[in-house]
């Protein structure tokens, strides 16, 4: 009972990080969920060594493996696959590893691409105030009144418009990127903007103010570390979003090509096969993109509980 | 309150003109519209004449309140793809659509304040708790796997509902509506649980954080304290309280349905306006593009406007001084 | 003082069980509360006093529970009564006022509205009857033109006109015990002094018995017939409120009487007492005060803390001030 007040003040940082790892290691959700990202992370990372098979190289490719259900020997090749192929005898484990590399380099690059410009944004909205502020904050008003889905799309729409068509396929990955990242963007600045404001007039940033900081210098060293939690919180679920929004995109046909599929492109192309019985086709790489969202979400919510007892 | 009305009424037209900007600029500049107008069998007086007649000669101000005129008036052009006028698709496409939202938000509403409601008042409950764990899962499964699912044991397994398409239709005139055949009716069900499930737990974990920080107010601790009964305070004290701020938020909810039903027309085939506009973005058909855009806007922006009047209504403070939430 | 009182504290205990052992805000707290008294509970924030006020009506919120002692309402043990039984027993036959009148009126209900409410569900009188004793309430505890108030929302009276309404909330199915958590606290000082005027003179004219809770020995002055000084949730002195003021027992009331500007005591300088309460979690052994105590002994650091009835006298304390000076007046 008597050792709480032993513990000097100076080191609220180390508290901190012991109370959030306590809480870590006391929520069995947050381990599992914890533990299911890192494996499926590393299965995407390492795909290429991983995968028994290269599914997008046409000369390994035999149609007659096309199919195959899960964990059978093929009927006319005798080849075996753990988890069945698709028509064209793409091994459905390799598709899904492959697949998931890119629904997850699409999430991560459009969380970050969100996060840089949100953070920026609401650093300087925050910071200069007066009209740069009141244009930034319209923009992510206005666009607030529409859902992040439905920006996207308009985005890739434009985009699609705007790359010539020979080179729709190879970009489509970045447009991707480009459109999450752009209707993502608004929750960060929002957040970030609101410390800001309020950091903005304490006397340590006043202080640097006087020894002649620049601005940047200030917005940096400063302010950021004080925005850092929030900021991350945000970020963990909008990489849930994110990977969902690649994924719903991908399977409404505007996003990932079928040449190069994600996750998303697999479950629209599996649907097909829905009705008639090839079920594996689409069961796996939907039960894979649940994992991934789900054990993110399930993080993420623990974070924004663990950083913020209060709402409990 | 008539100041802060005639105020967000020029909100929100300044809205729509951001977004009639946006849309415009599709036309413009997203390839070249005389280049999308003709077909590969065109002269240079073609060319010459449809410039002239698109008015592209003029400056970008004129041009932008030229496209405004016509926007207003519902002249869309002509869908690229189609051929026809893009309004005139839209208006065939939108009773779907809009009979989709409804029922979805029936549902999402309904389901959402009950179960919120109920998760928040029996917080430590078994019920509640599993509750809370498949809200999550609900929220992390997309939309188009919950319509796969549901497609999967009710159509292929069960063969109870069809998978696609909107049934029988009964054409009114100015209206086609599924609600008057038992198949339309059948069509129905799968598509607006698919599309009101995901807003359903949003607004039903909006709706148990509210309540669960309304139970925590003052108020409530002085009725249980005076030995109100918990059903009035729940319903009577807490509920109302809870709905002022629920209301706005969940009006901008509702308001997505209409364009998260891209989503599930999509896995649907439902022939509204959601699909028609996934199939423009994948053929880069601008005109309907940019006319879906400015129609949902208008809509976005009008729920909008009727949530701000809810809330003069529901919270009694804000009809005498203007102060805000609590 | 043969009869029951109406509220009666034995050996009360309060623990909230944390992650880093078990807290007690409020430890082995003692008193009684006459019909037409007013008790008032005085100490520091974090004391225990507000603590005491929710253990009597119920309102600890988790996982804050009654691991000891008892509370008698009228003779009647009522610290193990939970839901339905508990429910009839507030507002009927005690009631509460809270700290801020903002806060503790429902805002999209009429004042109206939440009176007959209150007085349906305990009386059981039809609608008009209800709302005729409704606009009675608050004639009594004085706002004006009460029958075309009644129907107007708490955002539309001023902040001590809320507080009236509070009380009359918390007396209109009269009950024999009013406990106040800090009445004035919120309020402008013109208006405190009329909130408690009304309180006295509700205690004296229906015979409630008023528990006062205040860091303000001030308002413990001008309205409390007794006192219970708490320190870190222990009872530090009980007395009349007379002797507690003019000559202090215990080293803490003492120091919290020199910090207190009192117009009835003429003292030159207010002092302070040095250092602070400690936290709950990290209690010195002993007496909890004698960190900060002038006339500390070994004795006091060491073995369970004093008791009142240890003592022997008004104060829980090893070496209590001598009745006959007192440190205010040096």
């Amino acid at each position: 009972m008597s050792d709480i007040s032993t513990k000097p003040p100076s080191r609220m940082r180390s508290i901190w990080d012991s109370d959030l790892a306590y809480s870590f290691r006391r929520s069995p959700v947050a381990l599992v969920s914890a533990l299911v990202v890192l494996v499926l992370v590393l299965c995407a990372v390492f795909a290429a060594f991983l995968a028994p098979h290269d599914p997008f190289n046409p000369a390994t490719l035999n149609l007659m493996n096309g199919f195959t259900p899960p964990n059978t020997n093929n009927a006319f090749t005798g080849d075996y696959f753990v988890l069945g192929t698709d028509d064209q005898g793409r091994d459905v484990l390799s598709t899904i590893l492959y697949g998931m590399r890119i629904s997850l380099f699409v999430g991560f690059a459009a969380v970050l691409l969100a996060m840089i410009l949100g953070v920026f944004l609401g650093l300087l909205a925050g910071y200069a105030g007066g009209w740069t502020d009141t244009v930034i904050m319209r923009v992510a008003d206005v666009q607030l009144t529409f859902p992040a889905i439905l920006v996207a799309m308009l985005i890739f729409g434009i985009a699609k418009g705007i790359t010539p068509p020979e080179y729709r396929d190879q970009m489509a990955i970045w447009v991707l990127v480009l459109a999450i990242g752009l209707s993502d963007w608004v929750q960060f600045a929002r957040v970030v903007r609101g410390a800001t404001l309020v950091e903005k007039n304490k006397e340590y940033v006043q202080a640097a103010k006087l020894i002649g900081r620049s601005p940047l210098a200030i917005m940096i060293k400063h302010i950021l570390p004080n925005v850092l939690n929030p900021v991350l919180v945000i970020a963990t679920i909008s990489l849930a979003l994110a990977i969902i929004a690649e994924a719903t995109l991908s399977f409404l046909g505007v996003g990932a090509p079928p040449t190069k599929p994600s996750l998303g492109t697999l479950i629209r192309i599996g649907q097909e096969f829905m009705f008639s019985g090839e079920w594996w086709i689409l069961f796996f790489p939907a039960a894979t993109l649940l994992a991934l969202a789900l054990s993110i979400n399930l993080l993420g919510d623990w974070l924004r509980d663990a950083l913020n007892p209060r709402l409990r | 309150m008539l100041a802060y009305m005639i105020r967000r009424v020029f909100q929100s037209v300044i809205v729509l003109l951001v977004v009639g900007l946006v849309a415009f600029s599709m036309f413009r500049f997203v390839g070249d519209p005389v280049d999308n107008m003709l077909g590969q069998e065109r002269t240079q007086a073609d060319i010459e004449r449809l410039r002239e007649q698109l008015g592209l000669d003029e400056n970008f101000v004129v041009q932008y309140w030229r496209f405004l005129e016509q926007a207003v008036q519902g002249n869309f052009g002509l869908s690229y793809r189609q051929g026809r006028p893009v309004a005139d698709i839209l208006v065939e496409r939108l009773p779907a659509t809009l009979e989709l939202a409804l029922v979805s938000g029936l549902i999402a509403l309904i389901g959402g304040i009950a179960l919120g409601i109920f998760t928040a008042i029996r917080k430590r409950g078994i019920a509640a708790n599993l509750i809370m764990t498949g809200s999550l899962i609900g929220v992390s499964l997309p939309t188009f796997l919950i319509g796969i699912v549901l497609i999967y044991v009710f159509s292929v397994e069960l063969g109870w509902l069809p998978s696609f398409g909107r049934g029988e239709v009964t054409d009114l005139g100015w209206w086609t509506t599924g609600f008057l055949t038992v198949s339309g009716l059948k069509a129905l069900i799968l598509p607006a649980i698919t599309l009101g499930l995901y807003q359903m737990t949003l607004i039903m974990r909006l709706v148990r954080t509210e309540m669960l920080e309304v139970l925590r107010m003052d108020y409530i601790r002085f009725a249980r304290a005076r030995g109100i009964r918990q059903r009035s305070i729940h319903f009577r004290h807490a509920l109302k309280n809870t709905l002022v701020p629920v209301i706005t938020i969940t009006g901008l909810q509702l308001g997505s349905i209409i364009a998260f039903a891209i989503i599930t027309e999509t896995v649907f085939q439902w022939p509204g306006v959601g699909l028609l506009f996934i199939n423009a973005v994948q053929f880069v058909d601008i005109p309907v593009m940019a006319a879906y855009l400015m129609m949902i806007s208008v809509m976005f922006v009008g729920i909008n406007l009727i949530v701000d009047m809810l809330y003069f209504a529901i919270d009694p403070r804000l009809r005498v001084d203007r102060k805000g939430g609590h | 003082m043969t009869k029951t009182p109406v509220l009666s504290v034995r050996d009360l205990i309060v623990e909230i069980p944390t992650r880093r052992g078990v807290l007690r805000p409020v430890d082995r707290v003692s008193y009684d509360i006459h019909s037409g008294q007013i008790l008032g509970v005085v100490g520091e924030s974090g004391a225990g006093k507000s603590m005491t006020g929710n253990a009597v009506i119920g309102l600890l919120d988790r996982p804050a529970r009654i691991t000891s002692g008892e509370i008698l309402l009228s003779g009647e043990p009522i610290h193990q009564l939970q839901g339905e039984p508990l429910r009839r027993l507030r507002g009927k036959r005690m009631g509460m006022i809270f700290q801020d009148p903002l806060t503790s009126l429902n805002p999209l209900l009429t004042v109206g509205e939440q009176l007959t409410e209150t007085i349906q569900e305990h009386l059981g009188l039809s609608n008009a009857d209800a709302r005729n004793r409704a606009i009675a309430a608050l004639e009594e505890v004085g706002i004006p033109a009460a029958r075309q108030r009644i129907d107007s929302y708490p955002h539309e009276f001023s902040g001590g006109m809320r507080q009236r309404v509070v009380i009359a909330l918390a007396l209109c199915a009269e009950p024999e015990l009013i406990i106040a958590d800090e009445p004035t606290t919120a309020l402008d000082v013109s208006v405190q002094a009329q909130i408690i005027a009304l309180l006295k003179r509700l205690c004296r004219e229906r015979g409630v018995a008023v528990m006062l809770v205040t860091h303000d020995m001030g308002v413990i002055a001008e309205a409390a017939d007794r006192v219970a000084v708490m320190y870190a949730g222990r009872l530090a002195e009980l007395g009349a409120v007379r002797d507690v003021v003019m000559s202090p027992s215990h080293p803490y009331t003492a120091g919290l009487m020199a910090s207190t500007p009192l117009a009835s005591i003429g003292q030159k300088r207010l002092r302070q007492i040095p250092g602070s309460m400690p936290r709950l979690g990290a209690l010195p052994d002993g007496c909890a005060f004698h960190p900060r105590c002038e006339r500390a002994t070994d004795q006091c650091k060491t073995g369970g803390s004093p008791t009142i009835a240890s003592g022997g006298g008004r104060a829980a304390c090893i070496h209590p001030l001598p009745a006959a000076k007192s440190e205010v007046t040096q």
